[in-house]
Parts: structure tokens; sequence; C-alpha cells
């Protein structure tokens, strides 16, 4: 190392204590009144922000995908199925955007799982305030990077010709519709992140619970074509009521039915699983 | 005045009452393994009570327990009074902890660090910010404020990771295994903050596979072994209650060690044993009475001593004679720790 001469404060590996200043520091210490359960889960929400400004790879994922599931699909299959591109953009582009973002919701689960692995779930968890809030602001700081996402896809979608009949207005709701769901799925995967060991676990059964939930809807084609078992699935599957939704919503049509049942399904995966995983979170040994 | 004193002199003041912990047939199952199976423990305010065991004793989920993220399988355990189970807030607001292995976001800076937990206990956002500050000071890590504490050494972790601790002054802090993996520089600067805590007034319950480090910083001493306290007393006693200690002596002229040695065991009764070194003699003692009576014998005689040593026996051969095997034989060596780290 090189030592400069002019700085006579020794680095910080070489110190040597100053139990005088530990001592005052400690003493100084006061007990303010710890944060209730929004003000901390806001502030877990910023801890998200704070790890996407150290760790901008973890942004990749929920800009890089939906680009590519959007290019793939449009001009893979928007000849086939609905005869040109543009056509097809219009019916595909509100299902490819509910398609990422409910994939990226799986990302949740696997960073809570890292968090256990490492102690800071511990040192988290010994800490006085309402024990979900760690989640909850886990879930609405992710909450946030789906913002992103879904403005990255939207804007990809109108440069290739997305044409939302609904305006600025119909859009804004259809997003937030998504996010509301969104934030209630996250639930799921919170869950399996408790009750699995490992993250590569957690994705494994993530994949196995998203895949009939995405592709056993009507994102990518009209029901009307599927077998008769099928299509019953798919009927309550509410992941055929949010692109329902979404899509009448962006082409402005009224949709109080789907959007009903979008948040008449959120509310029931909160109220089921939030109970059940803070449980786990509490005993979790 | 030891530490303990010069606590019990400070905690005068505000409220005695119950002891820091207090737990009753404590048991932790984790499937068929017993990791706490039968814990009484009465551990009172101020000073440094250690948990002394190897490796896989139950250390650490005796401390979970009692820092209220795992929850007993039988038996109960008291914080200040507060039951760890039904009334987890109350110990939760008085206690802090500092796990084993790295219990920060390890990707946020120190100074995001302290100030997230200086928000979460209610710090406004100012205040929080000069608290950081403060303790980074306090803590020696004012230059690395700004670096992710994935980047800082082993030592600075172990800092950053107390000075997490205190951001709100604790009642009780659990400091597992603080300096396990350190080197004794690093060590020795642990140590130094343990001793300004406890002067602090704050109780501290620190884990330890190091028996010298029981030894230095331990008023009392609970020695666990598979789950279970095998012995508890201070450091003194625990050596005691193995019974022997033992005498040095090196004389000055190796020439008067047979004479010495003759005459130390007619005084004592015990066998002397004669050191490699020429002028050095050992004997082992059970109780230092008749030491001054052999001293002053061979003072009679003529027998000029260069010096003379009363020592007690290490804690290792406590742990031998309280365990059965010693305690180095089922730990890794200090390098062979198991790495902090879980590859990203
Ligand atoms: N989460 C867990 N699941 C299963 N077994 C565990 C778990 N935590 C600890 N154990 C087991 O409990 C015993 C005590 O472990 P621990 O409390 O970590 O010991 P120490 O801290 O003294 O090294 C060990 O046998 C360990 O393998
Ligand atoms: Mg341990």
């Amino acid at each position: 190392m090189t030592a400069v001469a002019s700085t006579p404060t020794p680095t910080a590996s070489h110190w040597t204590p100053d139990t005088a200043a530990v001592h005052e520091a400690l003493v100084a210490g006061a007990r303010p009144r710890p944060q209730g359960p929004f003000a901390a889960s806001a502030t877990f929400g910023w801890r998200t922000l704070l790890r996407i400004k150290h760790v901008p790879e973890q942004l990749f994922d929920v800009t890089a995908f939906p680009v590519m599931m959007t290019l793939i699909f449009t001009f893979l299959f928007g000849g086939a199925l609905a005869g040109s591109v543009d056509a097809y953009i219009q019916f595909f582009l509100p299902g490819i955007l509910v398609q990422s973002i409910l994939m990226i919701t799986m990302y949740t689960g696997v960073a809570l799982n890292t968090d256990i692995e490492k102690g800071v779930f511990d040192r988290i968890r010994s800490l006085p305030v309402w024990r979900p809030s760690a989640l909850v602001g886990a879930l609405l700081g992710d909450v946030l990077r789906f913002t992103l996402a879904s403005a990255v896809i939207i804007s990809l979608g109108l440069l290739l010709g997305f044409r939302p009949d609904g305006g600025p207005l119909g859009v804004l709701g259809a997003v937030g519709l998504l996010l509301v769901f969104a934030f209630a799925l996250g639930w799921i995967w919170t869950f399996l992140a408790l009750r699995l060991q490992t993250p590569n676990a957690v994705m494994g059964w993530s994949m196995l619970v998203i895949t009939p939930l995405t592709f056993g809807s009507n994102i990518f084609v009209d029901p009307s074509t599927m077998p008769g078992w099928l299509q019953a699935f798919v009927d309550v599957n509410p992941v055929s009521h949010l692109v329902t939704a979404v899509r009448g919503l962006m082409h402005g049509q009224s949709m109080a039915g789907d959007v009903g049942m979008v948040l008449l399904w959120s509310v029931l995966l909160v109220a089921v699983l939030g109970p059940l995983t803070m449980r786990r979170y509490g005993n979790r040994s | 005045m030891t530490i303990a004193e010069v606590a019990a002199v400070r905690g005068a003041g505000g409220a005695s009452g119950e002891p820091a912990i207090e737990t009753e047939g404590l048991v932790k199952l984790f499937g068929a393994t017993r990791a706490v199976d039968g814990v009484d423990l009465v551990i009172p305010r101020g000073g440094v009570h250690g948990f002394l065991g190897p490796n896989g004793a139950g250390k650490t989920t005796t401390i979970r327990v009692l820092a209220t993220l795992i929850r007993p399988d039988a038996g109960t355990a008291r914080v200040f009074g507060h039951d760890v189970v039904r009334e987890a807030d109350a110990v939760r607001a008085r206690v802090s902890l500092t796990g084993q292995f790295a219990s920060l976001d390890e990707d946020l800076t120190g100074d995001e660090n302290l100030r997230l937990l200086a928000r979460l206990l209610g710090y406004p956002r100012a205040e929080g910010r000069a608290r950081a500050e403060q303790l980074l000071a306090a803590f020696g890590l004012t230059d690395a404020a700004g670096k992710q504490v994935k980047k800082y050494s082993g030592g600075m972790r172990r800092r950053i990771d107390i000075a997490a601790s205190i951001v709100v002054r604790p009642d009780l802090i659990f400091l597992d295994e603080p300096t396990t993996g350190l080197d004794p520089r690093s060590r020795n600067q642990v140590w130094e903050v343990i001793r300004a805590l406890v002067r602090g007034g704050t109780t501290v319950l620190l884990t330890t596979q190091y028996l010298d480090e029981a030894d230095q910083l331990a008023d009392r001493i609970s020695v666990i072994d598979a789950g279970r306290v095998v012995a508890e007393g201070t450091p003194g006693e625990l050596k005691a209650s193995v019974g022997t200690g033992t005498l040095q002596v090196r004389v000055r002229r190796p020439d008067q060690r047979a004479q010495a040695r003759d005459l130390l065991q007619r005084v004592l009764g015990v066998e002397v044993r004669e050191q490699s070194d020429p002028a050095g003699l050992t004997v082992g003692i059970g109780d230092a009475g008749p030491v001054a009576q052999a001293l002053a014998a061979l003072a009679d005689a003529d027998i000029g001593l260069a010096q003379y040593a009363l020592g007690q026996p290490s804690l290792d051969e406590v742990f031998l004679a309280l365990t059965g095997h010693t305690a180095e034989s089922v730990l890794p060596s200090a390098d062979s720790q198991p790495s902090e780290e879980t590859p990203a």
C-alpha cells in the first residue's frame, strides 16, 4: 500500500478502538417510537430502491425480457394468428404486458429467499416493527419495478403500431389494475420463498404455478378454438379476467365485470396467503 | 473494578427487578435433532455472559429463541420479565441481535444500512442521518461509509454489525460468535468494543467457541454441549471446579533444581515434574494454601528463585473435564471457518 504521509488518520481497517467514542455513541442512542406499519413498509420499499441503485442488473429482467417477448410474439406469430402484425399487436400487446409482468413477479420470491439465506433476515425480524412490513415493503418496491417494465413494453408497443383507443387514461387504468394483481400474486411467491430452502427451488415451483396461469389464458389466442375442458379452465383463470380487463380498458371499453373479478381475486389472494405467509414468517426456523 | 462492578454501579439507579434472561426447561427440536435440550438459565443484568461450546452445541438456536426469531417447543424463556412467545414485541423493543453471519444488507453501503435501521427504529430522516454518522465515526468507519458492506474486511464488517445493533441503545445485545474467523488484531478491536458496551450498562450475551475469549470477556460462563448447559460459573469457578491449578517455579541455579524438587514434594505432598527448561519445575496442586509454605521452605533452604507463578488450569482443561472431550477435537480450526458469504 502506498503510504500517504499527509494523512494522519488511520484507515478503517487499521483502527484503534476509541472506546470513549463507542461508549458515547451507545449512550447517545435515543429510543424513539419505532415506525408504524405504513411508514415501516415504505422504509422497506426504500430498501428495495437502494438495492436497485446498487445492483442495477436486476432491472435487466424487467426490461430485456419483456422486450424480447414482445418482439418475438409480434413478428413470429402476428402474421400467422391475426393475418398481420399490425392487427395482432392491437390484440396481443395488452396480453404480453400481463404475461411479462406476471413472470417478473416471480423474482420477488427468489429475492426473499436469498435474503433468508443471508443473516439480514434475522436482523429484520428481530426489529420492533410491524412484522409484515418487510414483506409488504419488498412487494411495494417491486411494484415500482413492474411500473418501469410496463412503461418499457407500452412504449415499444407504440413504436410497433399499438394504438390504444382508450387513450392515456385507459392505459393508466389498465396498468393500475395489473399492478394491483401483481402485488397480490407476489404473496404466492413470498409464501413459496418461506416454505422452500433454496432460491432455485423457489424458481422451479414458481414456474410450475405461473406457466398454466399465463398459457392457460386468453393472452395468446381466443379461447373459442380450445377444447372444452381447457375453455373451462381459461374461464375461471383470474389471468383471463385480467387480460380481458386490461385489453378492454386500453381499447376504451368499460370492463366493470372483469375488473371486479380481478379485484376480488386480488383480495382473496392477499386474504388467504397473507396470514399463511406471515405465520410462516413468524415461525420460520 | 471489574466490568461487571462498573456496570452494576451504573445500573444501580435504574430498575433492577427481573434478570435479563430467565429460562426454564427450554427445548427446541429440528426434526430428530434436539438442538436445545432443556436449558435453564438465570442471567443477571449488566456485564457479559458467555455461552461457550463447540460448533453445533446449540448456542445459536438458544439465542434465536431468546431473540424471538423461533418459538421454543417446550419450556419458557423471559427477557427482562417478558415472555419471548407471548410478549415478543416487548422483547424485541429491548434487545438487539448481531447474528453469526452477515446481518446487514451487503449490497447497500454501511451508511445506508444504518440509516435504514435508524428510520425503522423511529428516527426522523435528519436525526437518522446524524445517528448513522455518529456511529460510523465511533467505529472508525467514516471512510468506508459509502462503500458496500460486501467490500468491507472481516473486522470492519463485525464493527458495522455491532454498530447496527446499537442504533437504538439496547438493554441486551446478543453477539453470536463476534470474533470467529477474525485475525487477532480485529479480534482485540471487537473485545474493546464489547467492553465499551458493557460500560454503557448494556447486558451482553456472547457466544464463542474460543476458550480464551470467554475467559477474557465474560463475567459468567455457561458451558454448552449438545443442547445442554453442562456447567456454569465465573471463569475462576469453572476452573476451580475442575480442581487443580499449577505452580511453576524456576530456580536461579539449575544445579539446585533436584534439591528444590525434593523439598517441594515433601512440603506439598504431590509429585513435582521437571520441565524441559533445566531450571524449571511444575507442580499440580489441589489448593493454593500450602504454596506459601512451600516457597518459604525453599527460601529457608537458601534456594533462590528466578521466578514463580501460580496458574489456574486453562479452559481447555475445564472443557475436557466437563464434557469428556476437548473443545478442539470437535472444532474446525480458525482458518477453516465456514465462509460468511453465500455466493450470489
Ligand atoms: N434450521 C435448522 N434446521 C435443522 N437443524 C438445525 C437448524 N439450526 C440448527 N440446527 C441443528 O441444531 C444443532 C445446534 O445448532 P446451533 O444452535 O447452530 O449450534 P451452535 O450455534 O452452537 O454451533 C446442530 O446440530 C444443528 O445442525
Ligand atoms: Mg452458532
